[in-house]
């Protein structure tokens, strides 16, 4: 099996792995961020495959990949709105953890310990990847990207997100989040490995897929929320890719 | 491929309701059929048998609907249902001395000076009930279990399961508790009050005058409370509200209706000529509660369960309707982008949303009847400096009518008149 993941950055994950589903515990952050990253998942699949979000299950028939699945955070919203969901992760004891929690909420997820490019050898193919969050802490995000091309059918979609490189993020992400209000444990990123956006969607293009839009993801303190926005993509960012 | 199969294997695990609601009376309901439209499934646990209030004669009792509130009945398919109400066009609001009639200054809003149109409607309990029933009755989603008290709940990781006096189990994946100011969800969930009484009493009942009121709302601040006058249907039937201590309430109260009305009389003043009695009389002492949380674990709040406040101006059911508005975007929102509706991240952005806004308007309410139940002659002038001073700043003035409207701070969608 060949791996684009950096097995000390694999070790750090699978420490918190337990942790995964308590709102109030290390994951914390996660669990205030992701309605935002859903808002923008759900609406950016819905306008790819033309689903209407106020029926029942509106991603029914659709294959989704969630990479870097953890605790299965996403995996769970997706699988609700109907999409049949495979959570991949290259730590084994969220796997564990995420079956469990999946189970208890009434919920058939295949969770499989494994890589994005061992799913490539497989030959498994997907409508919809999600990869959040994880490009940053791959060893070689070009091979890693063009693994998630290969896993996408023609017309199929990709949402990727990841921190942008510049002083600021390296302030509120690192100093910020690491060390000042302890929201994430010290060490979970290397900002050298942060991204910029363009640099992103050089990436991307260079993977084989066409970057058709993106948004930053905003805390804001006084309403205690993370929000989209057009223009400020200066932290978190999110984009949205498809395969022609 | 989605396996429609697996449904069936996993109906063990799913809970009987989306959402169980306790308490039937009216945030209970609206909550009900905002969310319903939504695309939840709602059980409503009612403790009275179905029909006693939709088919009831006019019993005195009216609400007065901010015109926030009469958006979200218009969204939620209740506005056409209800038989009869009045646009409040004009209020008035003066500070006066029982006996001496209102004093010089006074402060007026004019619908018309607001873009929206009228300020706001009554209506009557027994109207306004009667719509809900039947909204209610009219949506596949919701199911109505009449005559049943919650008497247990147990919160699990995933669902809660809620204990019926019949001795049935439903389990859901939120509870909503709109039991009013003792509410049982609340206690069971070991959520703590806060409250304090005023030594005043409310008595309510309705007039029939002999001149048209015209729509316009009168709001009389007395030494011993607020004397407020609401128009109902038809022009010759008014809302009474009238607040005195504790003791002077029961002694009135006591009175036969003959002398009831020449204790109302001198208050009242003559401006609607000949006044009778229109409806029952009720009391309601005046207390302020408010509950430590607004959430616990699968557990929210909504309506007096939260807070029940002063019925100054009819804000009790208004400030629950704007809870019901924001719980049901909240959680509609929340299922459209797959999460978790009873999940602490989900309840924790109910909380936020409507913690601060319902505590300033309860501590609010409370301020402002202390400050004009009062008779310091000092305290009377700057009153009535305070109240010309308002009404001579249209600015200002346009900003009190927004807001007795329902129409200012963060408003939730249904508010708006939009659905969610």
């Amino acid at each position: 099996m060949t791996t684009t993941i950096d097995p000390a950055e694999v070790a750090k994950f699978e420490a918190m792995a337990a942790e995964w589903w308590d709102p109030a515990g290390k994951f914390k952050p996660l669990h205030e961020m992701n309605p935002c990253r859903l808002d923008y998942i759900t609406s950016q699949i819905a306008a790819e495959f033309d689903r209407d979000l106020r029926e029942e299950r509106p991603f029914a028939g659709l294959r989704l990949l969630d990479i870097g699945c953890g605790g299965g955070l996403l995996s769970e919203p997706m699988a609700r709105l109907g999409a049949d969901v495979v959570g991949a992760d290259a730590a084994p004891r969220n796997i564990p953890v995420a079956q469990l929690h999946a189970e208890q909420s009434g919920l058939m997820i295949d969770y499989r310990n494994c890589t994005a490019e061992s799913l490539v050898e497989a030959g498994e193919q997907f409508d919809v990847v999600l990869n959040m969050e994880v490009v940053e802490h791959v060893a070689d995000p070009l091979a890693y990207l063009t693994a998630c091309q290969h896993l996408l059918r023609p017309g199929g979609l990709m949402i990727c997100s990841t921190l942008n490189r510049n002083a600021k993020s390296f302030a509120m992400a690192i100093v910020g989040a690491e060390y000042v209000m302890r929201w994430l444990p010290k060490g979970t990123h290397d900002w050298k490995k942060f991204i910029t956006p363009t640099e992103l969607y050089d990436l991307i293009r260079r993977a084989g897929l066409d970057p058709v839009d993106r948004k930053g993801m905003v805390f804001n303190p006084i309403g205690w929320s993370w929000s989209l926005s057009v223009r400020d993509l200066s932290v978190n960012y999110v984009t949205a890719s498809v395969k022609r | 491929m989605d396996n429609p199969a697996r449904t069936t294997i996993f109906n063990p695990m799913m809970p009987d309701t989306d959402i169980l609601i306790a308490g039937g009376g009216l945030n209970g309901p609206a909550l009900a059929l905002a969310l319903a439209q939504g695309g939840l499934s709602v059980t409503v646990v009612d403790s009275r048998p179905a029909p006693a209030r939709a088919e009831a004669g006019f019993d005195g009792r009216a609400y007065a609907l901010a015109l926030a509130s009469q958006r979200l009945l218009a969204v939620t398919g209740v506005w056409p249902r209800i038989a009869a109400s009045q646009p409040i066009l004009k209020i008035k609001a003066s500070d006066g001395i029982a006996g001496q009639g209102p004093s010089p200054f006074f402060l007026g809003f004019d619908s018309a000076e607001l873009e929206e149109g009228p300020m706001g409607y009554m209506v009557e309990d027994r109207h306004l009930y009667a719509a809900f029933l039947a909204a209610m009755q009219a949506d596949p989603r919701i199911t109505l279990l009449s005559g049943e008290t919650v008497v247990a709940q147990e919160p699990q990781p995933q669902a809660i399961t809620v204990t019926l006096a019949s001795g049935r189990q439903i389990t859901a994946r939120l509870l909503v508790g709109c039991d009013g100011r003792t509410s049982g969800t609340a206690a069971r969930a070991g959520i703590k009050r806060t409250g304090w009484g005023y030594g005043q009493t409310a008595l309510v009942t309705a007039i029939h005058h002999e001149k048209d009121h015209e729509g316009t709302a009168q709001q009389f601040f007395m030494p011993s409370g607020p004397l407020a006058i609401l128009p109902l249907p038809g022009g010759h039937h008014s809302s009474i509200v009238w607040s005195e201590s504790d003791a002077t309430a029961q002694a009135i109260q006591s009175l036969p209706d003959a002398e009831y009305l020449d204790a109302l009389r001198p208050r009242f003043g003559d401006y609607l000529g000949a006044i009778t009695l229109a409806g029952a009389r009720f009391t309601y002492p005046l207390n302020l509660t408010l509950a430590n949380a607004f959430i616990a674990p699968r557990v929210a709040l909504v309506g007096d369960a939260a807070h029940g406040v002063h019925p100054i101006a009819g804000q009790g059911l208004n400030l629950g309707l704007r809870d019901v508005a924001a719980l049901a975007q909240t959680l509609i929102e929340a299922r459209r982008r797959g999460d978790d509706i009873g999940s602490p991240v989900t309840l924790d952005a109910y909380q936020r949303w409507r913690r601060f806004d319902s505590t300033t308007l309860a501590l609010g309410m409370d301020t402002v009847n202390r400050l004009f139940s009062n008779n310091n002659p000092l305290l009377r002038a700057g009153r009535d400096l305070g109240l010309g001073l308002v009404g001579a700043l249209p600015g200002l003035r346009r900003h009190f009518m927004r807001q007795a409207a329902g129409l200012s701070g963060d408003l939730p969608r249904l508010l708006a008149g939009q659905k969610i």
